[in-house]
């Protein structure tokens, strides 16, 4: 089993959302974060006293799947999210030992 | 307006209109503080509004109980007969102590402070002359937030109140030496006619009272208490802009109780402040939101806020002298000026957390100074000599020293006494825990701990009895 964890824009859920639902994901988890990458941040100004704002609001989707799945629903995400412009974000995968339903135990595969 | 020194008519009757108005304008002015509050509150860091908007109701607490105690009676107990005032400075504390004075046969008595024969009961004279007292002490929150003890803050609202705020408000308002009375500054500088000096100082609602009072008592203020950790270093963004603008808002509204509500009557002078007020405020927030497009890039949303206060500090003296367009002229600088003031304290390494210098010092002052300028019978700008701008001037000047100087030694006196501040990990990990046992906003929902654990919850009622039945379930 794979954990395909996605940073992306936040207005871009939705999209991101309806693309992996229609790819056949049944569950994702999803977070606000804040952070920045090669788009660094923003300044904002009040009262003439200048601050610079580093770390922007960006949310962080989490999906945990089949090993034969991890490629095309990183594709699914990568299609969904990408507008060109700099702060779209970034995808990345790792492998997953187990894991567990809470409801009825299940391991495995079973728990997906 | 300077109230004259005369005794009560034969037979006052009360004048229902004007009574009306003041009851509604006291409220108005009541309303500030918890506005100013919010202003305040939505500038600071999440971490600490609650201990800035505490800072605002502590002063409507203790300096609402001094002003009935001995409040009134130190700075208007001359009024009315029997009263008696010392060297223009301060009239006597006890005298109407705990207001029993002002009641005769279980009824309050009438009272025509400017002697027009406009009479009005004296309890909502002291209830109007109370909020007054009640906000200037809140302005002075602004210029030492986040970081001190609030018992200290306490202490300080009391002590200030007596010692600066009753004996300004006198000497203004209260026949003494800042007010056009003989014995006033005015009259030696200028003479007096049949009592009443030739040249009146105009300070309609204020300027000197309040704003430039509290201003330079905040700038003192945040000298001796000392910068923030991180001042100038690490960014201190406000915690919640929308409210700052409701709580602008709100200080707009109240202030035409404030302004208006100082004509003492429901009459055309109290018309017309409530229309010069307005001007100025509007023409104030374009005038700071110019400054900031030019100087910034943008116009931002607490520069208007900003610029509204500005402009309704800078109208308060003035606003009973002025002609509308007199005013529009007047607002437009003082929102300018108290833009480009708010940038000092960085470059002169003072934290004055929320500009109460660069907003109320600094508008408090030009607005004082510039009724000399732009008042309409007076003003050097409509023929009227210089005389009027002298006397703004000196009366600017005197209530900054005062206030300067008896700050100075109570912020001093506190310090060495009680201490101003609360330690360097309560400041970082924020003032809101430590002082008050709260926190502003419980978002997350993950605060985890439970319920029941206070002196107000009974251990042996309120919580759940464990018994064998709740055991199994």
């Amino acid at each position: 089993m794979k954990l395909v964890t996605a940073i992306i824009k936040p207005h871009q859920l939705d999209e991101v959302k309806e693309a992996l639902e229609s790819y056949g994901i049944s569950g994702m988890t999803v977070s606000e974060a804040s952070g920045y990458g090669r788009q660094r941040g923003h300044s904002e100004v009040y009262r003439g006293a200048e601050y610079q704002v580093d770390f922007v609001p960006k949310v962080r989707l989490e999906v945990l799947v089949d090993d034969m799945d991890a490629g095309s629903v990183a594709d699914v995400i990568l299609k969904a999210a990408q507008t060109g412009r700099i702060g779209d974000g970034k995808i990345w995968t790792v492998p997953v030992d187990d894991v567990i339903r809470v409801r009825t135990g299940e391991h495995g595969t079973d728990a997906l | 307006m300077t109230p004259a020194l005369l005794p009560a008519a034969d037979t006052p009757t009360i004048n229902e209109a004007a009574t009306a108005f003041m009851l509604v304008a006291a409220s108005m002015v009541l309303l500030m503080t918890p506005g100013l509050a919010l202003f305040y509150g939505g500038m600071t860091r999440a971490k600490s509004v609650l201990n800035m908007i505490m800072m605002s109701f502590g002063a409507m607490g203790v300096v609402g109980v001094i002003y009935i105690l001995w409040g009134y009676s130190m700075s208007f107990g001359n009024l009315q007969d029997g009263g008696s005032d010392l060297a223009g400075i301060i009239a006597n504390p006890f005298h109407l102590f705990g207001l029993s004075g002002i009641f005769e046969d279980g009824a309050t008595r009438l009272i025509d402070p400017f002697g027009v024969q406009v009479f009005i009961p004296e309890s909502i004279y002291v209830g109007f002359q109370l909020t007054f007292a009640v906000i200037t002490v809140a302005l002075i929150s602004g210029a030492i937030a986040d970081r001190v003890k609030f018992s200290t803050w306490l202490v300080f609202a009391g002590i200030w109140a007596t010692v600066v705020y009753f004996p300004i408000a006198h000497m203004v308002w209260g026949g003494g030496l800042l007010s056009g009375s003989e014995n006033g500054l005015s009259a030696k500088l200028f003479g007096a006619t049949d009592g009443v000096a030739n040249v009146l100082p105009i300070d309609f609602a204020g300027g000197t009272v309040v704003h430039i009072n509290a201003g330079i008592a905040g700038l003192v203020l945040a000298l001796v208490v000392g910068k923030r950790l991180g001042f100038g270093t690490t960014a201190m963004r406000p915690q919640n802009v929308p409210i700052v603008m409701l709580g602008a808002g709100l200080l707009w509204f109240g202030w035409f109780g404030f302004n208006a509500g100082s004509e003492l009557a429901a009459d055309g002078l109290a018309s017309t402040v409530w229309l010069n007020t307005t001007a100025a405020t509007c023409a104030a927030m374009l005038g700071w939101l110019l400054v900031e497009k030019i100087r910034d890039g943008h116009a931002t949303s607490i520069g208007a806020a900003s610029g509204v206060v500005a402009g309704l500090v800078a109208i308060t003296p003035a606003c009973g002298a002025l002609s509308p367009v007199g005013s529009l002229i007047l607002g437009a600088v003082a929102g300018g000026l108290a833009a480009l003031a708010v940038g000092l304290k960085y470059r002169l390494g003072y934290d004055d957390s929320l500009d109460v210098v660069g907003v109320h010092l600094v508008a408090g002052l030009w607005g004082t100074v510039g009724a000399g300028l732009l008042s309409t019978s007076t003003g050097l700008f409509y023929g009227g000599g210089p005389r009027q701008l002298v006397v703004q001037v000196v009366i600017a000047v005197a209530s900054l020293l005062v206030s300067g100087i008896l700050t100075l030694a109570i912020g001093l006196a506190l310090k060495a006494i009680m201490g101003w501040r609360v330690s360097e990990d309560v400041e970082s990990d924020g003032i809101d825990q430590s002082e008050h046992g709260e926190s502003a906003y419980e978002l997350s929902g993950f605060g985890g701990g439970r319920f029941g654990t206070g002196s107000a919850v009974s251990t042996h009622s309120a919580r759940p009895a464990k018994t064998t039945e709740g055991a199994s379930a």
